[in-house]
């Protein structure tokens, strides 16, 4: 197993290379100059434009420019935003309210998504199914943008039970209605997963050898049933975990929270290269190490899956 | 990479039994949100609340978007401007009426030729850390910000100082100097400026924060002296800026020049989107909002009454004429296709009635704005437009309409304008060349252009010369030029009185408007609201946002 994560880890080196190569090129092919875009409609002047294209390396060529941010990362050094800031500095302030919404919403998605699922599924064809599958297709089929609005607007501002935006309130306080935005896709597609997937497997012979043997129903599937059925739901929330921090654009953006996702939003608009790359990077960090979790809780869920 | 997430992907199948016998549930879910649902049910309105009395003290909240800088010369942002106003007085302002320059750090400003003016320093007055405020304080500050190398925003705004061209080598070369020979500091209270040309309009322009005297701090830490400014304003910093989150200023313990404030405290709270800011306004977390979205405008009429305002900014949008192309290089032309626009028709339609069709080449708060200048060349014509445009030979080949993308309703009245060219006009064959602001920016400057585009300017002092020359003057992007108009413009800057000046400024814009390089389509207008805490609120057309220092709190 220690083999096997270690390899892993190595892994993630060449993943780590080509994507931000491979980012730096899109970023770089793209025609146009971001100073002259900051300015708007005023023409900027040469001596500032020439200046500003120095410090911010615009006119080195691609691959003087990739080894130049390669080297810099070797020493923590993420390059800087156009307004001077060091990209490492205005991601340490940041990364913070990304995570902590992430793994918010996250938690949420598991106990909520992996609850309904097993509810639904043990009452299968009754009211309370009906009313999970009714409720998750809802959910599923409304933007998240318009599912924000409505619960800030609902929740926030006219029954007054959460904070409308900002981070102010702290966690858990600020962080509980995105993060149940951010969840709710989530939440309805675990619910989901876990219905489909542990009725399958309650139909299967071990059950009915379990249940004819005289164990009790709830230790037949808390401990028979619902362990193998997670196996397509943890992959789900695996991969889940990176797509949140990813996926906070949005929640970020209408709840005005100070995270990642917002700042990604906003440097590509102003085109701002490193700061892409560096949050790029990081995002590419986080799904390889989920990936390996996912991959690691295989075998404890499914002995009969072994990693070699 | 960041399309993947889940959460916002929209087509994703759902499980198998979706949808069974989901229809009493989903019903019922649905009349729920109805019920809740805003705007279904009118919030009590209190209209009827007076305004708050004129006590000094309270602190109060307005809604901003993140600020670039805080320095004044590192930024022409108008976020950064309105707290900028608050900690900075720079050595005039404008006054709110008619937009005339009033002393403010400086104690006069004058000048015998318009071309070397002397600045007298308002005796005793002194930054939020003690440092006093000298001749020297602003010639530092407005070195810095001339100096090329330093890239800082406002560089432009100092390019009729003698001295500017030095600093600034157009080959990208190192200046030999860094400072402005045009400035000499004679004495701790004067500073005396020398222009390269004669220019009536300076003390306007000196109004803009870029003036602002900068203390010693602002060159030892430049860093932290942008999260934390030490001004000579009537509000100081209350602890750091907190990037992305919020701005909060306090009186300023020993400030003693013209506008005492009132509030002991002011909060900024730096929203992303517009609309959530609005939203927070609605539930009565944030005081006042300088732009409500357009989009908001009738639910922010019903919602706030008279704390909701209306008024005209200064700034414009035209449609730009690649004048190097033949095809536009016949005025009739010109005429013809401005007179094929419904303007009126378009503001309705897309801005809400917001923005206010333009009948003049400067905004309507200008003072020497003339109303209907633009004649029947700005009204919506379309039979005469069609005469005119075939008396002048029709056009020929694709029509290419160029902007930038940043804005949705950039590509809303371009489409309307190609339909209104289309129907009115004939021309069929209109192809929208639509792109970054980073692509449009170096076509539109580099005049590659191959047709009409958008173009937009943001007013920098309330004078009809601000527009004439920053659009139409040396290089622009027109490639229009005129020697009448040149010299119309020179004299206005020579004039020795404002009104001189008012009637040479007027006899180019109207050169400018019979030739028609650019076609003036509307002015933007500012939709600001307020909470009921707060009364006094003046919202300036001619310096930036709120003034903070006059509104009063209840408390």
């Amino acid at each position: 197993m220690g083999r096997y994560i270690a390899r892993r880890l190595l892994y993630a080196i060449p993943v780590l290379l080509a994507t931000t190569f491979l980012i730096h090129t899109m970023v770089f092919v793209l025609p146009g100059d971001p100073i002259q875009g900051l300015a708007g409609d005023r023409p900027v002047p040469p001596a500032v434009l020439a200046e500003l294209h120095e410090r911010y390396h615009l006119d080195d060529p691609l691959f003087a420019r990739y080894f130049a941010y390669l080297g810099g990362l070797l020493t923590g050094d993420l390059g800087s935003t156009f307004t001077g800031e060091p990209v490492a500095d205005t991601l340490a302030g940041r990364w913070q309210v990304t995570l902590r919404l992430g793994l918010t919403a996250w938690c949420l998605e598991t106990v909520l998504g992996v609850g309904l699922g097993v509810w639904a599924a043990l009452r299968k064809g009754r009211w309370a199914d009906n009313t999970v599958l009714a409720g998750t297709t809802l959910v599923i089929a409304v933007p998240v943008y318009i599912v924000g609005y409505l619960a800030q607007l609902i929740l926030g501002v006219r029954l007054g039970w959460f904070p409308v935006s900002g981070t102010e309130g702290g966690w858990p306080t600020a962080y509980l209605l995105p993060a149940l935005v951010l969840a709710s896709f989530g939440v309805a597609y675990v619910a989901r997963l876990t219905r489909a997937s542990l009725l399958e497997n309650l139909r299967a012979d071990y059950v009915r050898t379990a249940g004819a043997k005289g164990l009790r129903r709830h230790r037949i599937v808390l401990r028979h049933t619902l362990r193998n059925s997670l196996i397509p739901v943890v992959t789900f929330l695996g991969v889940e975990l990176g797509s949140l921090m990813a996926g906070a654009v949005v929640t970020e953006y209408i709840f005005n929270l100070p995270g990642i996702g917002q700042q990604v939003f906003q440097a590509i608009q102003l085109r701002e290269g490193p700061t892409v790359v560096g949050i790029t990077t990081l995002l590419v960090l986080v799904f390889c190490l989920a990936n390996l979790v996912v991959d690691v809780l295989y075998g404890l869920l499914d002995p009969r899956i072994r990693h070699e | 990479m960041l399309s993947a997430a889940p959460s916002t992907a929209p087509g994703r199948a759902s499980g198998p039994e979706a949808g069974r016998r989901a229809g009493p549930a989903l019903l019922a879910l649905v009349a729920l949100l109805l019920a809740l649902a805003p705007g279904c049910a009118r919030r009590g309105a209190d209209d009827a609340l007076p305004d708050p009395p004129a006590v000094p003290g309270g602190a109060y909240t307005v809604a901003l978007t993140e600020p670039d800088h805080l320095t004044p010369g590192r930024t022409t942002s108008s976020y950064a401007l309105q707290v900028i106003q608050g900690l900075f007085d720079p050595p005039v302002t404008l006054d709110p009426a008619d937009g005339h320059a009033v002393p403010l750090a400086a104690e006069s400003l004058t000048s015998d030729d318009q071309r070397v003016w002397t600045l007298r320093v308002r005796p005793g007055g002194a930054f939020h850390n003690g440092e006093a405020v000298t001749a020297r304080s602003f010639a530092t500050a407005w070195n810095a910000a001339a100096y090329g190398p330093n890239g800082w925003g406002s560089n432009g705004y100092f390019s009729q100082i003698d001295g500017y061209d030095a600093l600034n080598p157009a080959d990208g070369a190192q200046p030999p100097t860094r400072e402005l020979a045009g400035l000499e500091v004679v004495d701790d209270t004067t500073l005396r400026v020398t222009l390269t040309a004669p220019f009536s309009q300076f003390p306007m322009l000196l109004a803009f924060p870029a003036f602002a005297p900068l203390p010693s701090a602002a060159f030892t830490d430049p860093a932290g002296y942008d999260r934390h400014p030490v001004g000579n304003g009537p509000y100081a910093m209350d602890g750091d800026w907190r990037h992305n989150q919020r701005i909060d200023l306090r009186r300023a313990a020993g400030y003693a020049g013209p506008r005492p404030p009132m509030a002991d405290q002011v909060h900024f709270r730096i929203f992303t989107s517009k609309d959530t800011a609005f939203t927070e306004l609605r539930a009565g977390h944030v005081d006042f909002m300088a732009s409500v979205p357009a989009a908001r405008a009738y639910e922010a009429k019903r919602t706030f009454g008279r704390r909701y305002s209306v008024r005209p900014s200064g700034t414009m949008d035209y449609l730009g004429l690649p004048l190097w192309d033949q095809r536009y290089a016949k005025p009739e032309l010109r005429r013809a296709l401005s007179m094929a626009i419904d303007r009126r028709g378009i503001t309705r339609a897309i801005f809400n009635e917001v923005f206010a069709p333009a009948d003049s080449l400067v905004a309507a708060m200008i003072p020497g704005h003339r109303a209907g200048a633009c004649g029947d060349t700005c009204a919506y014509r379309p039979a005469a437009a069609k005469e005119l445009f075939d008396r002048a030979g029709g056009f020929t080949g694709t029509l290419e309409l160029y902007f930038a993308n940043s804005d949705p309703t950039y590509e809303q009245w371009m489409t309307a304008v190609a339909n209104e060219l289309k129907q009115n006009l004939g021309i069929h064959d209109i192809v929208f060349r639509k792109m970054s602001g980073a692509d449009l920016g170096p076509i539109l400057n580099g005049r590659k252009a191959t047709g009409p585009y958008r173009q937009n300017w943001v007013v920098d002092y309330p004078s009809v010369q601000n527009y004439l020359a920053g659009l139409l003057g040396r290089d622009n992007r027109t490639g229009w030029s005129n020697p009448a108009f040149d010299d119309a413009l020179a004299r206005g800057n020579a004039a020795a009185t404002p009104a001189e000046s008012i009637a040479h400024y007027h006899d180019a814009e109207d050169i400018a408007l019979a030739e028609l390089p650019l076609i003036p389509l509307w002015n933007w207008q500012d939709q600001t609201a307020w909470s009921s805490r707060i009364g006094n609120v003046l919202v300036d057309p001619y310096v930036a946002g709120l003034h903070l220092e006059r509104v009063t709190v209840r408390h």
